[in-house]
């Protein structure tokens, strides 16, 4: 799992939920939920999308350490 | 013989448009098949069968424009007589003037030629409604044939471009006509009366983490289905905040259908119900939160998603707002609001420490109900809070 394919699946888990979302014009530290406009729902399932996609499970507790796009790679690149 | 009629979804709804048919003459149905699609100011709803029977005429035709209660097709009920003749359907004959024939079933799709687009009817009609390019969308369906939430997306997509945008103030659409009608009427009607309580959540927070750490990532339990269920809860306690005022008089309902408020990303919102809240576990809430929000979002609601709800909920907590003061949504007589769950400095028995806070406001009708009433149901809602694991 790489920097480019961790874009990718956050790109395709977005598609369904956010379809207009533009990633290349989220600031790397904006927060992802306020910029995407999207709710505790669809937050969760954004990330059961990235989970079938990559096969990371992410625990509640976690959600806080996920504010940003660049938190966000950042996570999955760790794990 | 029983008419199925344009149904009421909403209650400012005067008339609404037959979208399309999913039946024909002399298919049989059964109670709760979903056998029309119906548009309204705020979205296109399927609309269930209330009988069990074989459909004998369809009266109205797709894209006819028809008041609530005209008549739209007519059901032979199972084990009645077949009566010799048709009944007359004069209102739906007068409504409108003479329209295209019922379209038959689409035929089985042949293998798209190049340049050929493939869609539903449905698909194609919204498509021309919404101005949608079918040539530019991808279809999902079998052989890649366009269907209408293949539409809708590339819809929502074309309205989130066009809303960022255009200027504020321009144009007023169906969903905003909708709502307009509905606050408008209940802010007129409606002597409302506001109560807000803080409740801390500390416990209830950390009771539902570590029950979520035994569910998948699918399963897991958001705070907003552990808060309906405390609603339902609470409601079972002080009953005349659930049901509608009709006739000068408040109507208990028996069952607690909670309307849930869901917005939508191409602006306004819908209130479908979770039915029978209060006889649901927290996992069942879940997943019918689950699957309303998916369905609303996807404009796959039902008629009966929309017409039952005896009381609304609404969570503006993932906007930050941390007070909500409603408007409740007529005939009900109540409206149960939430914020955002926010660290507040909190005090226990002369100790001061940090708690994870939420305040919930109670907008209720003050014919129905007195702020007595509404205190209690408060009260109720945060001490069932307090004992998550017993909701």
């Amino acid at each position: 799992m790489n920097e480019a394919s961790i874009r990718q699946a956050i790109a395709d888990s977005l598609r369904g939920i956010a379809p207009e979302a533009d990633l290349d014009h989220i600031a790397p530290d904006a927060n992802l939920r306020e910029a995407l406009d999207i709710d505790s729902f669809d937050f969760l399932n954004f990330l059961i999308g990235l989970h079938s996609r990559l096969g990371v499970e992410i625990p509640e507790s976690d959600y806080g350490k996920l504010t940003s796009m660049g938190d966000l790679v950042q996570y999955l690149l760790a794990k | 013989m029983a008419e199925f009629r344009m149904p009421s979804l909403g209650a400012d709804m005067t008339r609404g448009t037959l979208v399309q048919w999913n039946v024909k003459p002399g298919d049989t149905v059964k109670r709760g098949d979903i056998i029309a699609i119906v548009g309204t100011e705020k979205a296109d709803i399927e609309v269930e069968v209330y009988e069990t029977g074989t459909v004998r005429k369809l009266i109205a035709k797709p894209g006819e424009k028809l008041p609530v209660g005209a008549p739209l097709a007519f059901i032979e009920v199972a084990g009645e007589a077949v009566p010799a003749r048709m009944p007359e359907a004069v209102a739906a004959e007068e409504a409108a003037p003479a329209m295209p024939p019922v379209e038959a079933p689409a035929p089985a799709l042949a293998p798209t030629p190049p340049g050929r687009v493939h869609a539903s009817p449905l698909a194609r009609k919204l498509a021309e409604e919404l101005g949608i390019d079918l040539a530019k969308v991808q279809g999902t369906g079998p052989h890649g044939a366009i269907e209408r939430h293949d539409v809708e997306q590339a819809a929502a997509a074309k309205s989130a471009i066009q809303a960022a945008a255009a200027p504020a103030g321009e144009g007023v659409s169906g969903m905003r006509r909708a709502i307009a009608a509905a606050m408008a009427r209940s802010n007129r009607e409606i002597p409302h009366y506001y109560l807000a309580t803080q409740i801390d959540m500390a416990g209830a927070l950390r009771w539902l983490e570590q029950s979520n750490l035994q569910r998948s990532m699918e399963k897991r339990v958001l705070p907003a289905a552990m808060l309906l269920k405390a609603v339902a809860r609470a409601l079972v306690e002080v009953p005349e905040l659930n049901g509608y005022w009709v006739d000068d008089q408040l109507k208990r309902s028996s069952d607690i259908h909670l309307g849930v408020a869901v917005s939508l990303r191409t602006g306004g919102l819908m209130i479908p119900a979770i039915h029978s809240a209060d006889k649901k576990s927290l996992e069942e809430l879940m997943n019918e939160l689950r699957d309303i929000i998916t369905r609303t979002r996807a404009g796959r609601l039902r008629s009966s998603d929309i017409t039952d709800s005896t009381i609304t909920v609404t969570n503006l907590g993932d906007l930050g707002v941390e007070t909500v003061f409603g408007v409740i949504y007529p005939p009900q007589v109540a409206l149960v609001g939430f914020g955002k769950i926010v660290e507040r400095p909190w005090a226990v028995q002369g100790m001061l420490g940090v708690r994870p806070v939420l305040t919930a406001t109670l907008a209720a009708d003050h014919r129905a109900t007195d702020g007595r009433r509404g205190g209690q149901f408060l009260d109720a809602l945060s001490t069932l809070l307090q004992k998550p694991e017993a909701l």
